[in-house]
């Protein structure tokens, strides 16, 4: 397909090939248009919250409708925000980062971008559907076997979709970094994202199975009569909390692992220095993913699990502080002497390590089992999780934008509305959060929907609503930036940043199959080598030669309606039996498609070496 | 493995080795894992006492699934490297999340 033939083309034949589209890079920019949606409407719900605490005894809200906001803010947040997102970046940056086509298995990327945009359609589907799950994100039986109504079964149904979504992304990335990457480019050559991602990766292959398998009992228990979590039954309600927090801790990493990563590469990219420290950084992000996975529990530490359990859990949480701790130095020494632009990616970079520097340090305090009695509970966790989760995650986030646009879109963002989002988000961020440690101390518990007057809490919360309206602003900011730049943006040339990574030595957009010969890589930092020692462009580690391309393809979001229709026919049947002919329909749909999709043959196509001489670039 | 289509002719006498001493690793790991299933329903069916029964074959199973891994699946060979790394963290985090269950929970 020739660059003018994209152009110009009617919205339907756009919407079909989206719809069917197989390339990483569109899914990568799907994934983050969707995710950005959902993050807005999370960010709704944060300020519904907000408002209702603005004041003592406030009636903005009922206490049912709060419990639904504070659920589907926080699962919206996690599960369709922040981690789509990055899995966006992932997407369509890792294999340009690698010298790669393509991603491994790009249908099944395909799949697992639907079925996360329909998990995510599905479970705000419960709001006008008699109401939204309203156990909390972590939807900890008994309460959630209780709740009336079908909310929490459109929870169940709607991270049961994306999660299977998240792990094929999982899987996918795993085999394209282990076998796709380009001649030379070997694992220590890779660029730290590039890494994070495969990390990441592995993280949620072993971290998404026990939610799935959580979600399925919660599924039997509240569907089909079950009783794994009904203590009157015989059942065992701890049991649900450890399979969440098994999966959830992990979960957490999983989020910031990918911005560690954006940071590991926009900041040795504006101090024009090479990354200080680099092994360490892989060996800091390999240990933070092991111990990551044998802390779950300080979760739990008030739940009785004894102090020999609390006692090792405390000290494997602590532990993690270590590799974070050598991550922090790191990008401090990389920036240490270097020649340092601050614009607005950067300035999102520098923002970042203060901010979560104070999210780990609470986290330490947190980890200390015994002191964690007295915070557990209390507005002091929702502030540590916001310093990590917003100061870490959503920092990475914006930096990321910022960074990567013009890769991705071929335009520049522009820098004053860039700066001024920064500042608006961050004094609110602190604003918001920093009073909320205090508020917990005082005895402020979380999931508060009305608090009294005259116990010292009035100020706090005042503030606290008020620099939630900074951040919102911040966000309106970005969002009237993405589309003025998309009206009037400065056009991007291949490398604006003069950075350093692959990424950065084709074409922005780049075409779709990335590099019209796969690079030659000959150490870290490839491109920058090059400018430094070589041509100043990348040498090609093969003749012409026609690509191989693999054909797009409307199964997956066939496949994706329907065990969507399955779903709600699940959430429904309890109410009525007829409902069961949807869950038959859906997954005979869903399971034909596979079919079809096995029996038939698809080899992909080429593109001519002709042709892609002829586009000249 | 990969020379199924070469020309017989052209395998030199190295190759041939390397393949009969490949076709003898094969055979002899099949015969065990027979073995070691007709051991497993042997013990259930001699009778003996479940808290010896139970353990030996969950002995014989991990040492099945081994050879299955190893020889089987080639896990043994070269360029398996991350596979298997990949593996063994799965299984560690199994492991973990089980024993950390047993004892947390049921004990
Ligand atoms: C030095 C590293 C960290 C330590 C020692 C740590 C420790 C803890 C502890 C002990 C809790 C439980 C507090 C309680 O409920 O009483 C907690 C909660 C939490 N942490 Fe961290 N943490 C760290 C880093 C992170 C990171 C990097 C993230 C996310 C990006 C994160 C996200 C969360 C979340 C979401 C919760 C609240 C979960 C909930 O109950 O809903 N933490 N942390
Ligand atoms: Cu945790």
């Amino acid at each position: 397909m020739s660059i003018a033939a994209t152009q110009n083309r009617g919205f339907g034949a756009t919407l079909w090939d989206y719809l069917t589209t197989v390339d990483h890079k569109k899914i990568g920019n799907m994934y983050i248009a969707a995710g950005a949606f959902f993050f807005l409407i999370g960010g709704l719900e944060a300020l519904i919250i907000r408002i209702q605490l603005i004041k003592p005894e406030n009636d903005f809200i009922t206490a049912g409708l709060y419990n639904e906001m504070i659920t589907m803010h926080g699962t919206t947040m996690i599960f369709f925000a922040a981690t789509p997102i990055l899995i966006g970046f992932m997407n369509a940056i890792m294999p340009l980062q690698i010298g790669a086509r393509d991603v491994a298995f790009p249908f099944l990327n395909a799949l697992g971008f639907w079925l996360f945009l329909f998990g995510g359609i599905l479970l705000n589907l419960s709001w006008i559907f008699g109401g939204a799950p309203d156990a909390g994100w972590t939807s900890y039986a008994p309460l959630s076997l209780q709740s009336p109504g079908h909310g929490v079964d459109f929870y169940v149904m709607g991270l049961q979709l994306s999660g299977a979504g998240t792990l094929m992304g999982g899987i996918n990335f795993i085999v394209t970094i282990v076998t796709m990457r380009a001649p030379g480019m070997t694992y220590m050559r890779m660029p730290l994202f590039s890494w994070t991602t495969f990390v990441t990766s592995i993280l949620i292959l072993f971290a998404f199975p026990a939610l799935t398998v959580g979600l399925f009992l919660l599924m039997f228990d509240r569907m089909f009569g079950s009783a794994f979590f009904d203590v009157a039954l015989g059942g065992n309600a701890i049991i649900w909390q450890h399979l969440f927090w098994i999966f959830g801790h992990p979960e957490v990493y999983i989020l910031i692992l990918p911005a560690f990563g954006i940071f590991s590469e926009i900041i040795p990219a504006f101090s024009k220095k090479r990354l200080f420290g680099y092994t360490s950084m892989v060996f800091a992000t390999f240990l933070i993913a092991f111990l990551g996975f044998m802390v779950w529990a300080h979760h739990m530490f008030t739940v009785g699990l004894g102090p020999v359990a609390n006692a090792i859990f405390a000290v494997a949480t602590m532990a993690i502080a270590v590799p974070t701790g050598i991550k922090i130095f790191n990008w401090l020494a990389t920036m240490w002497g270097g020649s340092i632009t601050i614009n607005s990616a950067m300035l999102w970079a520098l923002a970042f390590i203060p901010s979560f520097t104070i999210g780990g340090m609470t986290g330490v305090m947190l980890g200390a089992a015994s002191a964690d009695y007295q915070y557990h509970d209390t507005y002091f966790v929702v502030a540590h999780f916001h310093y990590v989760i917003v100061g870490g995650v959503v920092f990475g986030i914006f930096a990321a934008t910022h960074y990567w646009y013009p890769k991705l879109f071929g335009r520049i963002l522009n820098e004053g509305m860039g700066k001024l989002a920064f500042w608006l988000f961050f004094i609110g961020f602190h604003l918001t959060f920093f009073i909320q440690h205090f508020l917990g101390l005082m005895g402020m518990p979380r999931r508060y929907w009305v608090f009294l007057e005259g116990q010292g809490l009035d100020t706090g919360n005042l503030i606290s609503t008020l620099g939630a309206f900074l951040m919102g602003l911040g966000t309106i900011v970005v969002l009237i930036n993405v589309i003025y730049t998309a009206v009037k943006g400065e056009k991007a040339p291949a490398d604006p940043w003069d950075a350093r990574t692959l990424e950065w030595s084709i074409p922005s957009p780049p075409p779709e199959y990335n590099f019209k010969k796969l690079p030659l890589v000959r150490g870290l930092d490839p491109l920058w080598i090059e400018k430094t020692e070589g041509k100043g462009k990348m040498t090609a580690a093969e003749p012409a030669v026609d690509i191989h391309m693999p054909n797009g393809s409307i199964f997956p979001f066939i496949m994706t309606i329907g065990f969507f229709i399955a779903s709600l026919g699940f959430i429904f049947q309890v109410d009525n039996h007829l409902w069961l002919l949807a869950v038959y329909f859906g997954m005979a749909l869903a399971l034909g498609t596979m079919l079809a999709r096995s029996l038939k043959d698809d080899h992909g196509h080429h593109i001519h070496k002709e042709e892609l001489e002829r586009e000249a670039d | 493995m990969n020379n199924d289509n070469m020309n017989i002719d052209k395998i030199n006498s190295f190759q041939k080795q390397q393949n009969k001493e490949e076709m003898k690793k094969q055979i002899i790991t099949f015969v065990l894992m027979i073995a070691f299933t007709v051991v497993a329903f042997a013990v259930v069916a001699s009778g003996l006492e479940a808290i010896y029964a139970v353990p030996l074959i969950l002995i014989l199973a991990v040492v099945q699934v081994g050879f299955q891994f190893y020889y089987f699946m080639h896990m043994k060979d070269e360029g398996h490297e991350v596979p298997s790394s990949l593996i063994f963290g799965g299984i560690w985090v199994a492991v973990l999340t089980i024993l950390t269950m047993t004892t947390i929970i049921w004990w």
